[in-house]
C-alpha cells in the first residue's frame, strides 16, 4: 500500500435496514487532489462522506488513512487527525460572532478547553491568528457580527475559515456551492483553490461547473456503488456516467418534447 | 455595527462597557442583598436565594449547554437529605461541613446520572433523567436515614464554622447569601470560560462541534455535574435554614417547579432564575396566605401557559430584547 492515497476505502458498505445506501466503494484519494464525488439524487454521496467521517458506522469495509485503519475511530477523533469535515447546511455557530466561530477551532489547541474556572478572556491571544483566517477568506469586515446576521455566502465561507484553523490535512466539504448565487459561487471556488495549496480536499457536488473547474480526480456514485473514475475529460464521456447522471433529465427532456 | 480591519477597539470597548454595566449591576445587587432583610422577612429571602441557586444551577444546563433535566429534584433532595442527616446525627459536625458534604453528594450523584443519560438527545434525555429521579424518590422513601413520610425534622443550624450562632435568621441570612453570591460568581465564570464557549458551540450546533475535535459528551457531562453539584448545594443550604428535608424536595413536581421558574425569568440569562424564582416564591406564599391558597397550582399554571405563549424569553429575556431595541 503507497503513502500517494492520504484516504483510501475498502468495500465500504452502509446498510440501512436491508436497504444498501452504500454498496462496497473503494475510494482513492491522493495526496493534495482536489477530488470530487459526484452522482444523481440519492446516489450515497452524503452517506459516505458521513461514514469517511464516523458520524455514521459502517456496516463493512475499512478507512485508511495514510495507510493506517481509522474504522473504529470516533468522530472527533478523525478531526483531530486532521481529516476536518464541512455540512451541507451551512455549519456555523449562529449566536456567535465571525471572530468566535473561528476562535472556538483554535482554541482546542490552549488546552483550557474543560477550565470552567478560567476567564474567557485567557482566549484572547488567539484573537490575532482568528482574525487572520477571517482575512483568508475575505471576512475580515464581519469579525464582530453575530453569524446569524451574516449573509448565507458569507457563513460558507466563514466554515472555510473555522475549519481552516484546525490546519487540516483533509478538507471534506459536503457541497460547498449548493444554494448559491452565481457571483458566490465563483468566490468560494476561488476561495477552494486558493485554500486547497498543500492540502488534499475532498467534495460532494452537484454543480458540474464548478467540479470541471476546479477537480483533478472525479468518482462518479449511482445507486451507492462507484460508476466510474477519472478526470473531468474522460468521466464526463463515459456513456455510463452520461446515463446514470444525465439520464433522467435527458428523458425528462424527451418526454416534454414527445 | 460592522468594524473595519483594524478595528477590534470598538468592539473591545463595546465588551468593555459591557463589563463595566455589569459590574454596576452587580454591586447594585450585592447592596440590595445585603439590606434586604431589613426590609423583608428573612427567611422569605432565605427561601428565595436557596431556590433561585437551585433555579441557576438549572438554567447552567438548560440554558448554556441545552441539556432540559427532569430530575433534577433528585439533587436538591439529595443534598438537603445528607445535610440534614449528618447534622442530625453527629452534632459535633458544623454546618459549612454538612453543606459540603450534601454539594458533594450532589456531585456524585451528578455524576452517575449524567453518565447514564448524557447520551440520549432532547426528550429521551429529559425521560432519562425524570425515571432515575423517580427512582431516588422510591428509595428516600424506604432509606432507614430520611424518616420516610415524615423527613427529618429539627435538624440544627449549629455554629458555623464553630463561631457563629447560626440560631438567628439575620446571620442565617447573611449565610445563604453568601452561599449563594459564591454560587452565582461559579455559574457566572463557568458561562464566561473557555469551556463556557464550548458549551455554547455544542449548543449551537453540535455535529459542528464534533468535526471540530471537541468529543461533546464530556463537556455535557462535566456542565451537567458541575449543574447538579449546585443544585446539592442548593438543597444542603435549605435544609440548614428550615431545619427540614422532607420529600417534597424529592417529588417531581419540584423538578416541574425549577423549569417553571427559569422559563419565567428567562432561560439562557445570568439573571433570569433569579427573577423567577423570586416571582414563583412570592407568589406561593402570597397565595398560600389569601383566600386563593387552594389555587395555587391552578395559578401557576395558567402563569406557565401564557408565559410560554406570548413571552419566551421570559422576563429578563423580554427586558433585555426592549433595551437592545431602544438603546443601540
Amino acid at each position: 500500500m503507497t503513502q500517494e492515497f492520504v484516504l483510501e476505502t475498502c468495500g465500504l458498505t452502509k446498510e440501512f435496514r436491508g436497504f444498501t445506501a452504500v454498496d462496497d466503494v473503494n475510494l482513492q484519494v491522493r495526496e493534495g487532489h482536489i477530488h470530487a464525488l459526484i452522482g444523481p439524487n440519492g446516489a450515497g454521496k452524503t452517506t459516505v462522506f458521513n461514514l469517511l467521517t464516523k458520524f455514521l458506522p459502517p456496516t463493512r469495509g475499512e478507512i485508511l488513512y495514510r495507510g493506517r485503519p481509522i474504522t473504529a475511530m470516533r468522530a472527533n477523533e478523525i478531526a483531530r487527525l486532521g481529516l476536518v469535515r464541512s455540512f451541507q447546511i451551512s455549519a456555523v455557530f449562529a449566536h456567535m460572532t465571525a471572530l468566535e466561530n473561528v476562535r472556538v477551532a483554535l482554541q482546542r489547541r490552549l488546552g483550557t478547553s474543560f477550565h470552567f474556572w478560567r476567564s474567557e478572556r485567557s482566549l484572547e491571544p488567539l484573537n490575532e491568528r482568528a482574525l487572520a483566517l477571517l482575512a483568508e477568506v475575505g471576512l475580515q469586515d464581519y469579525a464582530d457580527v453575530l453569524t446569524v446576521e451574516m449573509p448565507y455566502g458569507r457563513k460558507r465561507a466563514l466554515e472555510v475559515a473555522t475549519t481552516l484553523a484546525l490546519e487540516p490535512t483533509v478538507m471534506l466539504l459536503d457541497e460547498p456551492t449548493q444554494g448559491m448565487g452565481a457571483e458566490d459561487v465563483d468566490r468560494i471556488v476561488e476561495l477552494i483553490r486558493r485554500v486547497s495549496k498543500g492540502r488534499t480536499v475532498l467534495m460532494v457536488e452537484h454543480n458540474l461547473s464548478v467540479v470541471s473547474r476546479l477537480c483533478d480526480r472525479i468518482t462518479v456514485l449511482a445507486r451507492g456503488a462507484v460508476l466510474a473514475e477519472g478526470d473531468y475529460a474522460s468521466v464526463s464521456q463515459d456513456p455510463r456516467v452520461r446515463e446514470a447522471y444525465m439520464g433522467s433529465e435527458a428523458a425528462d427532456a424527451e418526454e416534454v418534447s414527445a | 455595527m460592522m468594524a473595519t480591519t483594524h478595528s477590534l477597539t470598538p468592539s473591545m470597548q463595546r465588551r468593555r462597557r459591557a463589563r463595566q454595566r455589569r459590574g454596576a449591576l452587580y454591586l447594585a445587587l450585592l447592596g440590595i442583598g445585603l439590606v434586604a432583610p431589613f426590609v423583608a422577612y428573612p427567611v422569605f429571602l432565605m427561601k428565595v436565594l436557596c431556590f433561585a441557586l437551585f433555579a441557576c444551577a438549572f438554567n447552567l444546563l438548560l440554558g448554556y449547554a441545552g441539556l432540559l433535566s427532569f430530575g433534577h429534584a433528585a439533587f436538591l433532595a439529595t443534598g438537603g437529605y445528607v445535610t440534614g442527616f449528618l447534622l442530625s446525627s453527629y452534632p459535633g459536625l458544623t454546618p459549612e461541613t454538612g453543606i459540603l458534604a450534601g454539594t458533594l453528594a450532589g456531585v456524585a450523584l451528578g455524576l452517575v446520572f449524567g453518565a447514564l443519560a448524557i447520551r440520549r438527545q432532547g426528550i429521551y434525555f429529559a425521560m432519562v433523567t425524570l425515571a432515575l429521579a423517580q427512582m431516588m424518590f422510591f428509595f428516600f422513601i424506604q432509606a432507614p436515614f430520611t424518616g420516610g413520610e415524615d423527613g427529618l425534622h429539627g435538624v440544627p443550624r449549629g455554629q458555623l464554622f464553630g463561631l457563629v450562632d447560626l440560631s438567628s435568621n439575620l446571620a442565617m441570612y447573611y449565610f445563604v447569601f453568601a452561599v449563594f453570591v459564591i454560587g452565582f460568581a461559579i455559574i457566572q465564570r463557568t458561562v464566561h470560560s473557555p469551556f463556557g464557549q464550548v458549551l455554547k458551540a455544542i449548543r449551537e450546533n453540535e455535529p459542528r462541534a464534533v468535526s471540530l475535535g471537541y468529543n461533546v459528551d464530556a463537556y455535557k457531562l462535566l456542565a451537567f455535574v458541575i449543574s447538579a453539584g449546585l443544585a446539592g448545594l442548593a438543597g444542603s443550604t435549605k435544609t440548614v435554614v428550615f431545619q427540614l428535608a422532607s420529600l417534597t424536595d424529592a417529588h417531581w413536581h419540584m423538578s416541574g417547579e425549577v423549569i417553571l421558574m427559569t422559563l419565567l425569568g428567562g432561560v439562557g440569562t445570568l439573571f433570569g432564575p433569579l427573577v423567577g424564582s423570586g416571582l414563583v416564591v412570592s407568589l406561593q406564599t402570597q397565595l398560600a396566605q389569601s383566600p386563593l391558597g387552594n389555587w395555587v397550582s391552578v395559578i401557576l399554571g395558567a402563569i406557565f401557559v401564557i408565559c410560554v405563549l406570548s413571552f419566551r424569553s421570559g422576563i429578563v429575556g423580554e427586558v433585555q430584547k426592549l433595551v437592545r431595541r431602544n438603546f443601540k
